[in-house]
């Protein structure tokens, strides 16, 4: 079930389009920012709000990279693997957060504190490697300071 | 030397505040064109200044306009979207000016919708420009308060919508025509042309779409005139241009400059040269769907015709350094990667075939490539060419890949003969 907060934002964005299931990515968004990630079961309750079938809005769900159809931590980590940052040596960061994490690219921490997740270029290129955790950017990341930066998190 | 788009940007330091950019002559754009101009007089400024898109394609931007059904009698309500999506990898322009002066880039979407008469616009933002979405929120609420959007803005009659929309990370949110499938809710596919946008876009309805580089110049030509704006470029191409330099150089970094510094200034200038102990061997002018340049081409102007007479593209005008430290044949599988990941999947020759070039490229890095690769890489970079694929992402693939073969051969040859990369 949506709750009445979603189901009012929800509403408020339909509201701004000609057809309703034009609001399908904004509704999914809205059912993430509240649950962190979209279950089959909200999946099935916003196509049903909408008036579009379940598959449907899965197609529209799954084609983009940062609707998680899987349960993720309650900080998601997106390490940047384009091509400055590869140039500039981001698999350093990368071996190191997955040794530190216990994790590879797709994994939760056990405790649910993290996700890992390679994103593509930030649009930092000149401050590469970057990464984001959460809605925070970093750049010109160094192996030394990732654990300062994780610890800033929990 | 003058900076019309970045002058009232500081690094570390918050943007104008409407108020603050109303200081120092912002908004006036919009006061004179409402004034003195019609929609048709803004279109035609905009075309003699020969202002190009600076998303990638160079299509002179009043010509765009001009497409753009008019008159009372047209489909309503007509739409502007500020491509805001910048995923090329190497691209970091557009966050500069979205950050940095919000204002700015919303003055320009009203010059830009005044000309074609649209009812509606939106800013399409990616999802990690966090700041921006921010800045650019805050921006549209003053504007509103201050009377620039809404109804009958400044007594004129005229009347403009503007939403932001931040999406949900795909790189083929950028392509226009995928953008509007986004904009509707939809998966990011693009769509057939014709119909083109102008005539046919989102929900239906004549639409433009256009960077946000180019809407950020508009104010600066309908204050200071066309010949102005002409007068900025060292070269053909009019305006600055916000150059871009990434890899492994001093200070890396992006400049407004005028149109048409050479490649070598770039680097040797702005980006403070090759860092020490490495040497330059080839770059991408323009993101990573752009041709690699090599030594022999860094005094060529950074300008549109010049670049593409070297036989690669201006691009995003931001440019990524390949160095003498760096495999090539990795180098071009982090891109191949990238485009084989993003691809949607609409057609089969990028679906299938982008996989196929990363599968090749990985073994080759891997040193365990056979002598026949090379040629189906050569293959693939005409199959997966001009007029064979629906959309421009998967020949923008091919570019890298195909001058990679071209001045980095014997790289590639090394990496089967020597069953090894030989950088690793
Ligand atoms: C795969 C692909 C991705 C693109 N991404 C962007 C982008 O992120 N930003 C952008 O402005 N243009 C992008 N473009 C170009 C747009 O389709 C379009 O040409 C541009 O937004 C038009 O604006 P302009 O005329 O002002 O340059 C992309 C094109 C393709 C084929
Ligand atoms: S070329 Fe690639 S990205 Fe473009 S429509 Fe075909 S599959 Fe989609
Ligand atoms: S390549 Fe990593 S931020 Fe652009």
């Amino acid at each position: 079930m949506l709750t009445a907060e979603e189901v009012s934002q929800i509403e408020h964005e339909i509201s701004l389009v000609p057809v309703r299931k034009a609001a399908g990515i904004e509704a999914l968004k809205i059912v993430q920012q509240h649950r962190g990630w979209v279950s089959d079961e909200s999946l099935k309750d916003t196509a049903a709000f909408l008036g579009v079938s379940a598959e449907e809005l899965d197609s529209v769900a799954t084609f983009y990279n940062l609707i998680f159809r899987q349960p993720v931590g309650r900080h998601v980590i997106l390490l940047c693997d384009s091509i400055s940052c590869w140039v500039m040596g981001y698999e350093k960061i990368r071996e190191h957060l997955m040794q530190k994490l216990g994790i590879k690219y797709g994994q939760t921490t056990p405790d649910g504190r993290f996700t890992l997740l390679p994103n593509v270029c930030l649009g930092t290129c000149d401050c590469a490697p970057a990464l984001m955790v959460g809605p925070d950017l970093y750049q010109n990341v160094t192996p030394e300071e990732l654990d300062e930066i994780l610890s800033r998190y929990n | 030397m003058e900076k019309p788009l970045t002058q009232h940007i500081t690094p570390d330091r918050k943007p104008l505040s409407l108020k603050e950019y109303e200081q120092v002559g912002g908004y006036r754009a919009v006061h004179k064109i409402l004034k003195e101009l019609t929609p048709e007089g803004v279109t035609n400024l905009v075309k003699d200044s020969n202002l190009r898109g600076r998303g990638g394609a160079g299509f002179n931007t009043g010509l765009k306009w001009s497409f753009v059904p008019m008159g009372p009698e047209v489909p309503r309500p007509k739409y502007l979207v500020a491509n805001a999506d910048e995923m090329e990898p190497g691209t970091f322009k557009d966050r500069i000016l979205l950050e940095g002066n919000p204002h700015q880039l919303i003055e320009g979407m009203i010059v830009a919708s005044y000309a074609i008469q649209a009812d509606i616009s939106y800013v399409f933002l990616r999802w990690a420009y966090k700041k921006a979405a921010q800045e650019i929120t805050k921006a549209i609420n003053e504007a509103y308060a201050a009377g620039y959007l809404g109804q009958n803005i400044l007594g004129s009659g005229y009347s403009l919508e503007m939403h932001l929309h931040t999406g949900v990370g795909r790189y083929m949110c950028g392509e226009e025509t995928a953008l509007l499938n986004a904009l509707e809710g939809k998966r990011a596919t693009p769509r057939a042309k014709p119909p083109f946008p102008q005539v046919s876009g989102l929900f239906g309805k004549p639409t433009i779409v256009n960077n946000v580089e180019t809407l950020c110049c508009l104010p600066h030509i309908v204050n200071n005139g066309a010949a102005w704006f002409k007068g900025l470029s060292r070269t053909g191409d009019a305006g600055t241009k916000i150059y871009g330099v990434s890899g492994k150089v001093n200070k890396p970094g992006a400049w407004e400059l005028p149109m048409g510094v050479t490649v070598r200034e770039l680097i040797e200038e702005y980006a403070g040269g090759m860092k020490n102990g490495y040497r330059f061997k080839g770059a991408l002018p323009g993101g990573a769907s752009t041709d690699f340049l090599v030594e022999e081409h860094l005094d060529t102007p950074m300008d549109y015709p010049s670049i593409a007479a070297v036989g690669s593209r201006m691009g995003t005008g931001t440019m990524i350094i390949l160095d003498d430290h760096t495999c090539p044949v990795g180098f071009v599988h982090n891109l191949q990667h990238f485009f084989a990941q993003e691809s949607c999947g609409f057609c089969t020759p990028c679906r299938e075939g982008l996989p196929w070039v990363e599968k090749i490229l990985l073994s080759l890095d891997r040193g365990e490539g056979k002598p026949e690769d090379i040629q189906l890489l050569n293959f693939h970079t005409k199959a997966l060419g001009p007029g064979n694929t629906f959309c421009a992402l998967a020949p923008g693939a091919m570019e890298p890949l195909q001058s990679a073969l071209k001045y980095f051969g014997e790289d590639f040859e090394r990496h089967i003969n020597e069953k090894q990369c030989p950088w690793k």
